[in-house]
């Protein structure tokens, strides 16, 4: 029996799907890690990006963060947060990939301000418009696209990041990856195989729904402007290392 | 857990220690380079079979699309599903990890080098056309030039980030500094040597990058000066 047909029986088996620690469970807890470290880095990286862009400064400060963010391994993080005051368990896994979903965010966020329209901006300058107010009635509107594709870009890699919380215990759909490792590889291989397929299935799921938010999202005048692909800021970043 | 009792119980743990580093001096050598010969070999490999690509995309259009959105598909899968397709194939060991880096590098690269290709101002490709340059001559003295920026930013890129992914490469046993990490976390919560291997993977990563902007730099003479 080859390696993929044990990983269709392992798929097949409904006790692999409802047991304690099984793939419900996994998945439940992938997804929920998953929304809180995104929401944490939505919460830091939009209000910081969008002023940065407001202000426009420290462009050159956004750029190093995405390229230093690129040579953090990410289990570097995992296995030192919970050694520091954050402690075992959820929360620091969740800064972990909280970590890694701000660049993408902050670069589409300051991108998304500094891309508006100068004569938009002139023109609200005229009308006697504040700062604050040129950000929340012009600015921000007009950056919603590069939010959106920003957001699309740190979710789907906080998700395919959080399978490697499982390398500290953290739970996840990786906790069954590495539960057949844990097996010998004649043994494992179909639940690894499996594991895989859950982990890749829902990376590929959150993109293409994100992927439609993002359409949603955008105006329709904004949308042929410009390329759904050629929005994402922070493209070239790396899927999970 | 029990092991977070020991970990309380642990008087001394620091962060830093030169202790640990002249104590393990052989197994913090042994794991860098390990790390750092697979990086190279990856990103090696990945530019032999990525440059081609890149041109096929750029010469052919209908190319293009399948080969961009293949690698667009791929970027999304999750490393670590990415090994648990092939290591019940490629096995436990050093092949499994080669293979999951060269392909992300790989996706990197002709991302990379096609856009490198089609910035190539068309008035340029029609004057080497005129100058009577064939197909291949303009690729090799024309377009690959003009497209070295790119080619090299894909190949920063892909190094930067194969330094880092490497070390999920724990899962087979074969994980370079990240081997040096992981078992620091599992004995004991050693936090000098899961330290020193992260500093080790930022500077590795570091090093390889200045290295490559500064091969950049020597190829493109006739952007110094230019770019900030």
């Amino acid at each position: 029996m080859n390696a993929i047909e044990q990983a269709v029986r392992w798929l097949n088996d409904p006790l692999n799907w409802t047991n304690p620690g099984g793939i419900l469970d996994r998945l439940g807890e992938h997804l929920s890690m998953s929304a809180a470290a995104v929401l944490l880095g939505c919460l830091v990286a939009w209000p910081l990006g969008l002023w940065l862009g407001h202000t426009g400064r420290g462009g050159g400060g956004v750029l190093l963060i995405s390229n230093v963010s690129l040579a953090i391994p990410t289990l570097a993080l995992l296995t030192i947060l919970p050694l520091t005051f954050l402690g075992f368990g959820r929360p620091s896994v969740v800064v972990a990939l909280a970590v890694f979903a701000v660049p993408p965010l902050l670069a589409n966020a300051y991108t998304g301000v500094r891309q508006a329209d100068p004569e938009a901006r002139d023109a609200a300058r005229g009308m006697g418009l504040s700062g604050g107010q040129l950000l929340r009635r012009v600015e921000l509107p007009l950056a919603v696209p590069y939010l959106a594709a920003g957001f699309r870009t740190a979710a789907v890699q906080v998700v395919a990041t959080a399978a490697l919380a499982s390398f500290v215990n953290g739970g996840g759909l990786g906790q069954i990856i590495r539960a057949g490792f844990g097996l010998d590889i004649a043994a494992g291989g179909g639940q690894i195989i499996a594991g895989g397929v859950l982990v890749a299935g829902l990376a590929v799921l959150v993109e293409l729904l994100l992927a439609l938010v993002e359409r949603v999202a955008t105006p329709r005048p904004l949308r042929r402007a410009r390329g759904g692909g050629d929005r994402r800021a922070a493209d070239a970043v790396t899927g999970g290392g | 857990m029990s092991l977070h009792l020991s970990y309380r119980a642990e008087p001394e743990n620091p962060w830093f220690s030169w202790q640990y580093v002249r104590d393990n001096s052989d197994t913090i050598l042994t794991a860098l380079r390990e790390h750092a010969s697979l990086t190279a070999r990856a990103v090696l490999i990945a530019a032999v079979v990525a440059l081609p690509l890149a041109v096929a995309a750029y010469w052919f259009r209908s190319l293009a699309g399948p080969i961009l959105a293949l690698t667009g598909v791929l970027y999304t899968i999750p490393s670590l599903a990415l090994f648990a397709f092939l290591a019940p194939y490629l096995g436990i060991g050093v092949l499994t990890v080669l293979s999951v880096v060269v392909l992300y590098a790989l996706l990197v690269i002709v991302r990379n080098a096609v856009a490198g290709l089609n910035q190539v101002p068309p008035e340029v490709r029609e004057a080497a056309e005129g100058m009577g340059y064939g197909r291949w001559g303009r690729l090799f003295r024309i377009e690959l030039p003009l497209a070295l920026p790119g080619i090299l930013t894909g190949l920063r890129l892909a190094t930067v980030s194969t330094v880092a992914l490497v070390t999920v490469g724990v899962v087979v046993g074969r994980g370079g500094l990240g081997q040096l990490i992981f078992a620091g976390f599992q004995n004991n919560f050693y936090k000098a040597q899961i330290m020193t291997g992260t500093l080790l993977c930022v500077l590795l990563a570091l090093v390889l990058d200045l290295v490559l902007a500064g091969v950049g730099r020597l190829l493109t003479p006739w952007l110094r000066g230019r770019v900030s």
